[in-house]
C-alpha cells in the first residue's frame, strides 16, 4: 500500500513539473494570439500523443528525448527570441499604460477565418514534448515498481489538475496589457527553449531543473536592462526645446 | 504557380517566417551557438553557459538594429 501511494505521489508531482511547463505555453500563447488555434493546437497535441502512448506503449522509455528536446528547444528558442525582442521595443516605446490592445502596432490576436498556425504549432509542440515527458516518467516509474497503472493516475492527474488551473488563471493572463504579455510569453518560451536546447545536447545543467528559474531572473533582468536602455536611446533621439 | 509548388513554397515561407521571423542574424547566431556548445561539450568543456550568453547578447545586437532601422 505504502509502495503504491509512493508511485501515485512521485509521479504525480513529477508530472506536475511537466504540465506546468506544458501549461505555461498554452497559456501564454492563448492569451497573446487566440485561444481557438491554440486550444486546437494543444488538442491535436493530446491527440498525437495519444496515439504514440498506445502504439508505443512500454517501449516508450527507449524513444531518444535528447534529439527531440534538441529540435523543439531551438524552434522555441528562436521563435521566443523573436517575441522577447518585440516585446522590449513594445514596452519600452510605449510603456504599460494604454496598450490595451487599440494600438496598431501592438501583436494583433488572430482575427482571421482560417487557423493562426503560430499558435496552433507553438501549443502543439509545447504539449507533445512535455506530454512527452510525463508518459517517461509514467511508463519509467510505473513499469519500475510494477505499478503501471497508479502511475497513469498520477501523470494523468497531474495534467487535469495544473490544466484546471491554467483555465482558472486563463481570464486574470488576458488582463495583462498585450505587449507586455508578449514580452513575458517571449521571455518563457526562451528559458524553456534554452533549457530543453542544452539538454537535448547532452549537456548538464548546473543544478538540473533549478536551473530554469534562475535562466528566467537572467532573462528577466536582460528585458528591464534593455528597455531601460531603449528608452535612454529613444530620449536621447528627441530634439531640444 | 501549380498547386502542389505553391503549397511547398508557402509552407516554406511560414516556416521561415515562424523560425527566423525578421533578423535572420538571431537564428543564425542561435545555430552556431548550438553547434559551439556541442563541440565544447564533446571536449569536456563546460558548455551550458554559451547560449544564454549569445541570447542576451543578440537581442542587444538585434535590438540597436531595429533601432538604427526605425529612425
Amino acid at each position: 500500500m505504502t509502495g503504491l501511494w509512493a508511485v501515485l505521489i512521485t509521479t504525480f508531482l513529477a508530472s506536475a513539473v511537466e504540465a506546468i511547463e506544458m501549461v505555461t505555453i498554452v497559456v501564454g500563447v492563448g492569451a497573446t494570439r487566440g485561444w481557438r488555434s491554440t486550444l486546437i493546437g494543444a488538442a491535436s497535441g493530446f491527440g498525437v500523443l495519444a496515439v504514440v502512448v498506445v502504439v508505443l506503449g512500454a517501449a516508450l522509455s527507449r524513444v531518444p528525448i535528447g534529439p527531440l528536446r534538441l529540435i523543439v528547444g531551438a524552434l522555441l528558442l528562436t521563435f521566443g527570441l523573436q517575441w522577447f525582442r518585440k516585446g522590449i521595443m513594445r514596452v519600452a516605446a510605449r510603456g504599460l499604460a494604454g496598450i490595451g490592445g487599440q494600438d496598431p502596432h501592438e501583436a494583433a490576436e488572430w482575427t482571421g477565418p482560417g487557423m493562426d498556425w503560430t499558435a496552433w504549432f507553438l501549443a502543439f509542440k509545447g504539449v507533445v514534448l512535455e506530454g512527452l515527458e510525463v508518459a517517461f516518467i509514467v511508463v519509467t516509474f510505473g513499469a519500475g515498481a510494477n505499478q503501471l497503472g497508479v502511475a497513469v493516475i498520477g501523470g494523468v492527474g497531474a495534467i487535469i489538475v495544473v490544466g484546471g488551473i491554467g483555465l482558472a488563471l486563463h481570464q486574470t493572463v488576458r488582463r495583462i496589457p498585450r505587449s507586455l504579455l508578449q514580452l513575458i510569453v517571449g521571455i518563457l518560451l526562451s528559458t524553456f527553449g534554452t533549457f530543453w536546447a542544452i539538454e537535448g545536447l547532452g549537456i548538464d545543467w548546473p543544478g538540473g531543473d533549478a536551473a530554469i528559474p534562475l535562466l528566467l531572473v537572467l532573462y528577466v533582468a536582460t528585458a528591464l536592462t534593455y528597455i531601460a536602455l531603449e528608452r535612454n536611446r529613444a530620449l536621447g533621439l528627441r530634439p531640444a526645446a | 504557380m501549380p498547386p502542389p509548388f505553391s503549397w511547398i513554397v508557402a509552407v516554406a515561407k511560414f516556416l521561415y517566417d515562424f523560425i527566423v521571423g525578421d533578423d535572420w542574424t538571431v537564428a543564425a547566431a542561435v545555430g552556431i551557438g548550438l553547434i559551439l556548445s556541442a563541440i565544447l561539450n564533446a571536449n569536456h568543456i563546460v558548455a551550458w553557459w554559451l547560449i544564454p550568453v549569445i541570447v542576451v547578447g543578440m537581442l542587444g545586437v538585434s535590438l540597436r538594429r531595429a533601432s538604427r532601422r526605425s529612425r
